[in-house]
């Protein structure tokens, strides 16, 4: 017997959970612009969830999806992206898109029960939220394809769970990405919960990375707490796939600090002391006191943010509470690209029905 | 003009759309150098390359992922089932992504693909190889489900159906694929989706059906003719959305009607057709509406094969029943 193969699966974490930067920090660590952005970012995405979940539970909003803890590993993909790479979310990746043009209001629209949000102010090209598990990921395997049949240097990035990377539709990804080489970066936000089972019911495999190897795909795990790690793996990889270097599984190691949703109440299922030890290890706060260590950053600084994110939150939230409901016509009018005449039909059904004032 | 069979006439298409439109690429599996287990794409390969007719890996859930992928981002695939039973795994991206696109993202997105797969039973082919799923995808808001009965109809429709904005399912009736050939000008002449064929004139009773089952149509209209019975036979085509209109017209006309189709009864295509009549032309009907169609069981291996499916004897049957009210 004779071993044909062998794999390992690096890990890549530069700042600890005190703010320390260790040793082997790649030079974007020392970009104090960037880090300052960064945390902004991340910052501005934390006050947007909390009034999302707030909105929620006061009847303003419908079922939300929270982000809470995940804001390191969203901000970087998106820091990470060119606008003319191609983004497929599942349903929570906020920061991502924030970051991409997309802005709060159109996710208020989303989970407020309003189609126009998927018509966001991102690039016209992203896929807007996927509830389904994981389907996005085969969709930016099909988006790369195009890209590498166009000759096109753009890259397709998509994210799933832990729980994702259970499903056919993500294997499907990561085999069609080795098999073809594509220009595909899947990104598995491993958040150590899908609703409530846990990672360790999910799969035997010691690394949700490690699943990439099988499709042929460079493999990362990654502190996906870690702003600073998660950019330099998110940059890395996704200029390997633009360049024709093949594609990338990133698993970003992360917690839900929240429920999986507003419908959803976590303490049935989680020990308190899990999460208790998780906010010790959030990602806000550890870039904070870098910040702080570099004199860029105090509690006057803060202060300071936070009124003006809260104010422009404000602003989104009222930009969302103001706008009107689409007139009824608008469930047929975007079906097809022409009306066929059965639906036309319908459509004229429940303009009677409204008393022809919409149309 | 060359005269073609059913399943050249589809290969004369996508050749033809993929010479005139660089978006359009066939992907599936063994559709390459292979030309597709029933050569629907024989000769492509050749012609295009690999950039253009791509064998994938052997995962229905890919294809029908890759091809939603290819799709929202401009492209014009043309996605190959290989065989009809094994499009179950491709329903999640067809249902949730591809007929929803365009709606849920407020026309910012679409997804312009067409997904075609052998469809139908009467080849003695092995189990999952003869299904009729039509009324699935009906069922679906947001798709068009097309399925020719001819070689025109396939070379015309197909162009139809790629040419199509929205996503299309192009059901190939298999067991008429090689029966017999007609003229078909590869003109590059789509035909219209959305409306119904009528392929015979008539004014005693209608027919209706679609796929493969229009020979055995025909067959029995020749028969009520020696009868002295005069049968109009519509070819529907499209069976999502349908042309109810030319269905209402021809039932107005004779005030009988028969629906003629292989996929099992319960919630078929038939049912929707019957429905349609019974609130909109009931006071032209002169009998009830019959229906010959498959039994609710799966298609049954070879032995019993052909018992499941609507026979000339059936059809006359049930016509026979329907003109006897006077």
């Amino acid at each position: 017997m004779h071993t044909v193969a062998t794999f390992s699966i690096p890990y890549v974490g530069y700042l600890d959970e005190d703010g320390q930067l260790s040793a082997d920090a790649p030079a974007l660590a020392a970009d104090n612009d960037l880090i300052l952005d960064l945390y902004r970012r991340m910052s501005f995405l934390r006050f947007f969830d909390t009034k999302a979940v707030a909105l929620q539970r006061t009847g303003k909003l419908g079922t939300y999806a929270s982000c809470l803890g995940h804001e390191a590993a969203h901000v970087a993909i998106g820091m990470a992206m060119r606008y003319e790479d191609v983004f497929c979310p599942m349903y929570r990746e906020y920061g991502v898109q924030f970051v991409r043009g997309v802005k709060p209001r159109d996710v208020l629209m989303y989970w407020g029960g309003d189609e126009r949000g998927n018509d966001f102010s991102g690039p016209k090209h992203d896929l807007p939220w996927c509830v389904p598990i994981a389907t996005q990921c085969l969709h930016a395997a099909g988006a790369a394809l195009a890209f590498k049949l166009r000759k096109e240097p753009r890259v397709a990035v998509s994210v799933v769970g832990d729980g994702g990377t259970s499903k056919t539709d993500f294997y499907g990804a990561v085999n069609s990405a080795g098999a073809y080489r594509l220009p595909y970066v899947g990104v598995v936000v491993n958040n150590q919960w899908a609703i409530s089972v846990p990672r360790s019911a999910q799969t035997g495999a010691e690394t949700l990375a490690q699943k990439g190897i099988a499709g042929g795909l460079h493999c990362v795990q990654v502190d996906g707490n870690d702003a600073i790690a998660m950019l330099a793996v998110m940059r890395e990889a996704i200029e390997r796939a633009r360049v024709g270097g093949g594609g990338t599984v990133v698993e970003a190691v992360t917690y839900r600090l929240s429920d999986h949703t507003t419908a959803d109440d976590a303490r049935r299922y989680r020990p308190e002391d899990e999460v208790k030890n998780a906010w010790a290890r959030e990602p806000l706060k550890r870039l904070r006191t870098l910040l702080e260590k570099r004199g860029l950053w105090d509690a006057a600084r803060e202060e300071a943010f936070k009124a003006e994110a809260n104010a422009e939150v404000d602003t989104e939230v009222n930009a969302y509470l103001e706008t009107r409901t689409q007139p009824v016509s608008a469930m047929f009018d975007f079906m097809f690209a022409e009306l066929p005449h059965d639906l036309a039909a319908q459509r004229a059904e429940v303009l009677r029905l409204e008393g022809g004032t919409h149309g | 003009m060359a005269e073609v069979t059913l399943i050249e006439a589809v290969t004369q298409a996508l050749a033809y759309e993929m010479r005139q439109d660089p978006s359009v690429v066939v992907l599936g599996e063994d559709v390459g150098v292979n030309g597709g287990v029933f050569r629907a794409t024989a000769g492509l390969h050749a012609k295009f390359g690999s950039e253009r007719v791509l064998d994938t890996p052997l995962d229905e859930t890919t294809i029908a992922g890759l091809s939603v992928g290819m799709a929202f981002q401009g492209m014009k695939p043309v996605a190959e089932a290989q065989f009809d039973g094994f499009i179950y795994p491709m329903m999640d991206h067809i249902v949730c992504h591809a007929a929803r696109m365009r709606t849920r993202t407020r026309g910012r997105l679409s997804c312009p693909m067409v997904l075609r797969a052998p469809w139908g039973g009467g080849i003695r082919a092995p189990e999952h190889h003869s299904e009729a799923p039509e009324a699935l995808f009906a069922h679906i808001p947001g798709l068009r489900v097309v399925i020719p009965s001819s070689p025109a109809r396939a070379y015309g429709l197909l162009l139809a159906s790629i040419r199509d904005p929205d996503p299309v399912i192009f059901f190939e009736p298999k067991r008429i694929y090689r029966q017999y050939k007609e003229e078909v000008p590869d003109d590059g002449e789509a035909l219209p989706l959305d409306v119904c064929f009528v392929l015979r004139d008539g004014t005693d009773i209608t027919l209706v059906t679609w796929g493969a089952h229009v020979k055995e149509t025909l067959e029995a209209a020749d028969r009520l003719a020696a009868q002295g019975i005069s049968a109009e036979v519509i070819d529907v085509a499209t069976v999502k959305p349908i042309d109810f209109d030319t269905i209402q017209e021809s039932v107005k006309k004779t005030g009988r009607c028969v629906i003629v189709h292989e996929a099992a009864r319960t919630g078929g295509i038939g049912a929707e057709i019957a429905a349609n009549l019974a609130e909109k032309s009931l006071f032209d009907l002169l009998a009830p509406i019959e229906r010959v169609t498959g039994y609710d069981v799966p298609i049954p291996l070879f032995r019993l094969e052909m018992k499941y499916l609507p026979s000339v004897d059936r059809i006359l049957a049930a016509a026979q029943r329907t003109l006897a009210y006077r």
